[in-house]
């Protein structure tokens, strides 16, 4: 029994159906967690992204190193850091928020990357012509700038979601009941893992296929030449 | 089986924290390291292989071959690494005993095998995408100078679609040096490994994973240089514009 679902293994296909409730609860967690790091990721990326715009060296440099850092080394690796090393320091989170701190600390050097390459990407005549509009940059960026980047940013960003998605059974070594532990778990009693496991393989496939038309669809939706913020 | 699950962030063996200097975690974190290197150095040679193979597939005239190339990127690319890597481990030797045969695979395979296969169907859609950026004029002249479809692949396309692969296939190379860390997980010897070891038995967590987070970076910087190396020479097989 788990989560008060009983599994029924008077076949294959009926030890199927009684483990879905099982799975699908996991994969709530698996959501949730995927969301958050997210969140964490699109807030932090733009920090990232600002410092190493920055026009001081001192403050662009060290951004890029952490960034670089983030980016090369293994998010189990950075896991098990936040895990074990934070609550030295007396700051003690639940398995499920370390996690999500480690997926947006992870991806947050990339998505630093999207909003880069996203602003980038507006023409430089654009910025000619507020200028010889004479708008304030504050304007220039709320009205001209942000409006063109989002169309570019937005799919980018729905593609690292998907792959957030993919990563969060990494949290499974922390404790976090998410969908593949599980199914590890659901294996360690019943003994039978190929049918939890191919099911978690089965739904993971249908979510980020899913998830991929989404992308798609937003990317064919949003218009190329922008978003007035209107 | 399953090393890292606890309810407390303590080990299962609560000992008293034993004191040992830092520099005594080299030689077991430089063994795993050796094991970290070799993995990905295979792994990423099988991925590109299969990477070629089914990015080629996926552009085939052949159906049935495009079929499968397409199912095998869909899948692998669709699909979390640990999943993948948890069903080779797990789930394959019940599949095995299910229809008479035995699959059970040691976990160094199991490994190599999940990591390429995952990188390999990353790399499928980098091959896809270099081959289609290929300039319709060379398989104009390839047809014009008669040489056949096999010829045109081998001579004209590959050899300047190379060039183009070689950024995303330098960061595919780092992922895949990353995702090797899973395989602690299926209790193989890597350097997660042997730093998961040293903190059960010191409690040390801030010097292990500080110098395996050290040690991770220093590895992958190695390896975007040697990348870089890599596609710089191969830069002149691209194509002269005029």
């Amino acid at each position: 029994m788990l989560f008060g679902f009983e599994w029924d293994l008077s076949s294959p296909l009926a030890f199927a159906l009684s483990i879905l409730p099982m799975l699908g609860t996991g994969m709530l967690v698996t959501i949730q967690a995927a969301v958050l790091g997210f969140a964490l990721a699109l807030v932090l990326g733009l920090v990232w992204a600002v410092l190493k715009s920055a026009p001081l060296r001192v403050i662009a440099w060290p951004a890029a190193v952490v960034t670089e850092f983030l980016r090369d080394t293994p998010l189990l690796v950075q896991l098990f850091f936040l895990y074990y090393v934070l609550p030295e320091y007396g700051i003690v989170l639940p398995a499920f928020m370390t996690g999500a701190l480690a997926l947006g600390l992870q991806y947050s050097a990339y998505t630093a990357e999207v909003y880069r390459a996203g602003l980038q990407a507006v023409p430089r005549g654009q910025h000619e012509a507020a200028l010889a509009l004479n708008l304030p940059p504050t304007r220039k960026f709320t009205h001209i700038v942000i409006p063109q980047a989002v169309p570019r940013i937005v799919p980018a960003m729905g593609n690292y979601l998907v792959s957030i998605m993919k990563d969060v059974p990494v949290l499974s070594v922390v404790t976090v009941l998410e969908m593949l532990n599980v199914a590890r778990i659901i294996g360690d009693r019943t003994f039978d893992y190929l049918i939890p496991l191919s099911m978690v393989g089965a739904i993971y496939l249908i979510m980020t296929l899913v998830a991929s038309a989404g992308v798609r669809a937003l990317d064919t939706y949003l218009p190329k030449e922008g978003i007035p913020l209107k | 089986m399953w090393p890292h699950r606890r309810t407390a962030r303590q080990p299962i063996f609560a000992a008293d924290p034993v004191e040992v200097h830092w520099t005594e975690y080299l030689p077991p974190l430089l063994e795993g390291a050796w094991v970290t290197i070799r993995l990905t150095v295979f792994s990423t040679l099988l991925g590109a292989i299969l990477a070629f193979a089914a990015g080629v597939g996926r552009l085939s005239r052949n159906g049935a071959l495009r079929a499968v190339s397409v199912a095998y990127i869909e899948l692998f690319r669709g699909t979390s690494l640990l999943v993948q890597l948890f069903w080779l481990y797990f789930a394959l030797p019940l599949a095995g005993q299910a229809v008479g045969l035995d699959l059970r695979i040691p976990p160094v395979i199991a490994g190599i095998l999940a990591l390429s296969l995952n990188i390999g169907a990353y790399g499928a859609e980098v091959v896809r995408g270099a081959i289609q950026s290929v300039h319709t004029g060379q398989h104009e002249a390839a047809l014009a100078l008669n040489f056949t479809p096999r010829q045109t692949l081998a001579r004209v396309t590959i050899p300047q679609a190379i060039p183009e692969m070689m950024p995303s296939f330098g960061n595919l190379a780092v992922q895949n040096l990353k995702d090797t860390a899973l395989v602690s997980l299926i209790s193989l010897g890597d350097m997660t490994f042997r730093a998961e070891q040293i903190r059960n038995f010191t409690q040390d967590s801030v010097t292990v994973y500080s110098m395996l987070l050290a040690m991770y970076f220093g590895m992958a910087l190695v390896l975007t240089a040697m990348m870089r190396g890599i596609e710089h020479s191969v830069g002149r097989w691209r194509p002269v514009r005029s």
